[in-house]
């Protein structure tokens, strides 16, 4: 039996605080990319009870990524962002969840990006992760912008940060772990830096503006 | 002094386009702000960086 959608805004306004549970209620933000990060930030925002989501990634799952994406075995193969939603949907069943399986480029960014006052980088290529970044600060400058730089390798947790770098602009990670240079991929550190992401975008929510 | 990333650097009088190759970074991973605002990739080559001025160049890893 689910609870009803007041019995959970209920329980998670007993966890965080009647006026902020209904910030995240009224919040929305958009997640670019669906794997080690995105995944497990998406999880975390829609725990915490915020109101909207939109998923964008256009991969599949692969068994590679289930040392550190939030999916399934008997999902590999499915298009990620269609899985990702069906997760939320029973981990958090009243939050309003959009994917979209398509490929973020500069020319269709701010199209799929419209409406949305958060956006989350999420993806793993570094370029990719520069032409977001760019696309965003350059198009959509009311927007804020919480990106994830430097997560690879078995490094220290620790030296994984929030670094606030324009007015509107947060990078999490160590910034320089990088996986293209030979560094495995954790679970535990790539999650690290999921958790920086989403817990900088319920910052903002809150209206918490410092990294 | 022109500042980057938090240091002092002699690159003033130099375009966004030269200190990022002066530095080593690659373009296509790169984010560059000026004085905290984004310098628009298309004008990397006409902007150039002033006595007083403060860049933060982020350069993007792989991996997520």
């Amino acid at each position: 039996m689910i609870p009803s959608k007041e019995e959970f805004f209920n329980g998670l306004a007993a966890k965080h605080g009647l006026e902020l549970q209904k910030k995240f209620a009224a919040a929305s933000a958009a997640i670019c990319g669906a794997g080690g990060l995105g995944s497990n930030i998406a999880i975390a925002l829609a725990r915490a009870g915020v109101g909207r989501l939109k998923i964008i990634d256009f991969d599949k799952i692969e068994i590679t990524n289930l040392n550190r994406q939030q999916y399934f075995a008997d999902q590999i193969g499915l298009f990620k962002a269609e899985a990702l939603k069906e997760n939320l949907s029973k981990i958090a069943p009243y939050c309003e969840v959009t994917a979209e399986t398509v490929k973020i480029t500069e020319e269709n960014v701010t199209e799929l990006l419209k409406g949305f006052p958060i956006v989350c980088e999420a993806f793993d290529k570094a370029e990719a992760k520069a032409m977001l970044v760019n696309a965003v600060l350059e198009n959509m400058p009311e927007t804020y912008l919480v990106s994830g730089s430097g997560m690879a390798s078995l490094n220290s947790a620790n030296l994984i940060k929030t670094r606030k770098i324009t007015d509107k602009f947060y990078l999490c990670g160590d910034m320089e772990s990088d996986v293209d240079a030979g560094n495995g991929l954790f679970g535990s550190r790539v999650l690290v830096c999921a958790a920086h992401q989403a817990h900088t975008i319920l910052r903002i929510i809150a209206g918490e503006f410092e990294a | 002094m022109t500042k980057v990333n938090g240091k002092t650097e002699a690159v003033t009088g130099l375009n966004i386009a030269e200190i990022v190759e002066k530095f080593g970074y690659n373009p296509a991973r790169v984010a560059v702000e000026l004085n905290g605002n984004i310098v628009p990739k298309a004008k990397y080559a006409e902007t150039v960086a002033g006595e007083n001025d403060v860049i933060e160049i982020v350069s993007f890893v792989g991996g997520g």
